[in-house]
């Protein structure tokens, strides 16, 4: 079993190999990255290669590990017992099963993407450490042992809005998806957008990397920006020049909404590509 | 195997572990290496390096102990001299830089270097600051730019392939670097953090119902209040080599200016005297007294300085040492009063902490500071941060 990009998915080297350690050795693999360079979808692809299913468990700022593992509903269960209903009598009605508990008892190997996990409380991560290690936990309602029949795969994204703690890094790999360069850019765009042209295509990308470059934007494009906007261009049919004219009047990329997301880095652009004109007129 | 190789990481700062090292046996073991020096590479790097900040220095401990494993030849690309390096970061802007490496000779750029050093030597002022005179220190040789343009062994000039961990694509991660914009974002979430903490408490609502549920009481849950109660004075030195700095740094703590109950910047010149100001463009008549701030913020007020401490030591130790004005008390008098009346106080100084030692002033502030100098970076927020909380 050997993950090795998908046909939706370029994988660079380090990738391959940090996906195919940790699902040779069943460790937990924590990816951080760019917001927009693909870490969720990362999860969906390396299911799709492996052919089994994923599990998703989305991480809030409200959401406690003890969710992952089980929940007991004991509110609606002294809510049955003043209404005398028969179900009152098993505690294993109100046990609700959380995603860590689906990803032990399925059958075969699933994926299960913890996805932002610094969106948590910060003793969050601790609380899953031997969770994860021993993939096995306990519950007290009931007193069963719920144990993994396969280790599932374990992937963690983060956003690095918190530090996590040392020992449950200890347990992970770790991979950092860096911004692709025009290559692999060219080549995700070639697996997403097989028929584009080859021009509108290199015309974009000098205007997409040129934007990056605009110093002090709050948020600079990514891919999955890219993306969007190469669709919403071949969608609107734009005819080739337009992304090419030095028209002083149309310095600003068409669609750019696509691209920049607030409206004062759609400022800071506007205003750099004015200054712009004024130099070269 | 590779126990020197894991020591080396230890001993450049990388948190490795025992455990991490056995896992990377395992899948040596298991074959996900491949028994190919990138795949290798590859793998130690996602067992080893659990933070985005090491990996440039986990590129550089790696070409240093496997230098060699992959030897092609040997037409090997001399490194030019360390300190040619830094002078080269010294005197060429980054611009430059970029031309001269385009041109890739390296007569060429000794020809410039040797160009800027006698301009240098012209405008040479004299007397001990160190900084932005002959620039021949130490610590001025790679003062200003840590993170400069490296003339290093990239660009292969010999067209031999580069190896990865040589590109040192991840240098700009490094949270020992000073600050720029691309982790000005994080140094303003670990202000927040900061700015965040608060001892009250008050009724966590869905904690109480949960609770009482499950016990079959009324089990009252507390959590802490999210409030902003620390209140902030900054001190920004001003004027000359650390004007870029200051306006990073302004720009810091305005974005965190709500986080915080009370704020109030005051700008200085090198050291702290009699006077400060709050308006750059009329400091020599719109001044207010220092001892008027002493007075008006009480002690619970957090101090921050920001400033690279690089001046004569007569500039601290004397008084009339001021550059600017007379003053009838030394620096040294005016810090200690700040530091006698605020427990928590912290100096950042923009210039890295490895070249501290070579300059006399920063040693006497840092030590009327009682060590609390902390470098303008990532971590030296973080840890400044930590001694104001305590």
């Amino acid at each position: 079993m050997k993950f090795a990009g998908t046909e939706d998915y370029v994988a660079t080297d380090d990738l391959k190999i940090a996906v195919n350690a940790a699902a040779t050795l069943r460790r937990p693999l924590l990816i951080k990255g760019e917001p927009g360079t693909g870490k969720t979808v990362l999860a969906n692809e390396v299911a799709k290669a492996f052919g089994t299913d994923l599990i998703e468990w989305h991480i809030k700022s409200t959401t406690k590990a003890q969710q992952g593992l089980y929940e007991y509903d004991a509110v609606s269960r002294l809510r049955d017992s003043q209404l005398g209903d028969e179900k009152v009598k098993d505690i294993r009605n109100y046990i609700k099963k959380g995603k860590l508990w689906d990803a032990f008892t399925s059958d075969g190997t699933p994926i299960l993407l913890i996805d932002e996990i610094d969106k948590a409380d910060i003793e969050f991560p601790n609380d899953l450490l031997l969770e994860l290690d021993r993939m096995e936990f306990h519950v007290y309602e009931t007193g069963e042992t719920v144990k993994a029949v396969n280790r599932p795969i374990v992937i963690i994204t983060s956003n690095n809005e918190k530090e996590l703690p040392d020992a449950f890094l200890r347990r992970c790999f770790f991979h950092f998806i860096k911004f692709p360069d025009e290559q692999t850019m060219k080549e995700i765009i070639a697996v997403h957008y097989p028929d584009i042209s080859n021009k509108l295509v290199k015309d974009a990308l000098n205007i997409f990397f040129e934007i990056r470059e605009v110093p002090g934007l709050k948020k600079k494009p990514s891919t999955s920006e890219l993306l969007d906007w190469l669709k919403l261009l071949m969608a609107e049919e734009l005819p080739e020049e337009v992304l090419k004219s030095k028209d002083p009047s149309s310095l600003i990329p068409p669609l750019h909404g696509a691209l920049l997301k607030n409206e004062q880095d759609v400022h800071l652009f506007e205003r750099l590509a004015f200054m712009n004109r004024r130099k070269t007129v | 195997m590779f126990t020197n190789f894991f020591y080396a990481l230890k001993d450049n700062g990388i948190p490795v572990s025992i455990k991490e090292y056995l896992t990377l046996m395992e899948a040596m073991d298991a074959g996900c290496a491949n028994f190919s020096v990138d795949d290798f590479y590859y793998l130690s790097r996602a067992t080893f390096v659990k933070d985005e900040g090491n990996l440039d220095k986990f590129d550089r401990v790696f070409g240093k102990i496997f230098e060699g494993v992959e030897f092609i030849g040997d037409d090997v690309t001399e490194i030019p001299k360390e300190w040619l390096e830094k002078l080269a970061e010294l005197y060429l802007s980054k611009e430059e830089m970029d031309e001269i490496k385009s041109l890739g000779s390296w007569d060429e750029i000794m020809e410039t270097l040797k160009k800027r050093l006698e301009e240098q030597e012209k405008r040479h002022q004299g007397g001990n600051k160190m900084i932005g005179t002959a620039g021949r220190s130490p610590f001025g040789a790679y003062g200003y730019n840590p993170e400069g343009v490296r003339i290093g062994q990239d660009e292969g000039r010999h067209g031999r392939a580069l190896k990865v961990w040589d590109k040192r694509e991840y240098k700009n991660l490094d949270d020992s670097v000073e600050l720029g914009t691309r982790n000005i974002k994080i140094a303003l979430r670990k202000l927040r953090q900061f700015a965040r903490e608060g001892e009250a408490t008050e009724l966590d609502l869905d904690g109480t119902i949960h609770a009482t549920a499950h016990q079959g009481y009324l089990d009252i849950k507390m959590v802490p209040e999210r409030h902003n109660a620390v209140k902030l004075l900054l001190f920004f030195d001003v004027g000359g080599s650390m004007d870029p700095h200051i306006k990073i740094c302004e720009e810091l703590f305005s974005a965190a200016r709500s986080e915080f109950k009370h704020l109030e910047f005051f700008y200085f010149h090198n050291c702290l005297y009699d006077r400060v100001w709050k308006d750059n463009r009329r400091r020599h008549n719109d001044h207010m007294s220092t001892m008027d701030v002493l007075h008006t913020y009480p002690h619970d007020y957090k101090v921050i300085f920001v400033g690279d401490a690089s001046m004569s030591p007569y500039e601290i130790t004397y008084p009339g040492g001021s550059v600017e004005h007379w003053n009838e008390e030394s620096g040294e008098v005016w810090m200690n009063r700040v530091s006698n009346i605020y427990s928590r106080a912290v100096w950042l100084n923009p210039i890295p902490d490895e070249h501290w030692q070579y300059s006399q002033s920063i040693q006497i502030m840092k030590t009327l500071m009682q060590d609390k100098m902390y470098p303008l970076s990532l971590s030296g927020i973080d840890g400044a941060m930590r001694e104001l909380r305590r």
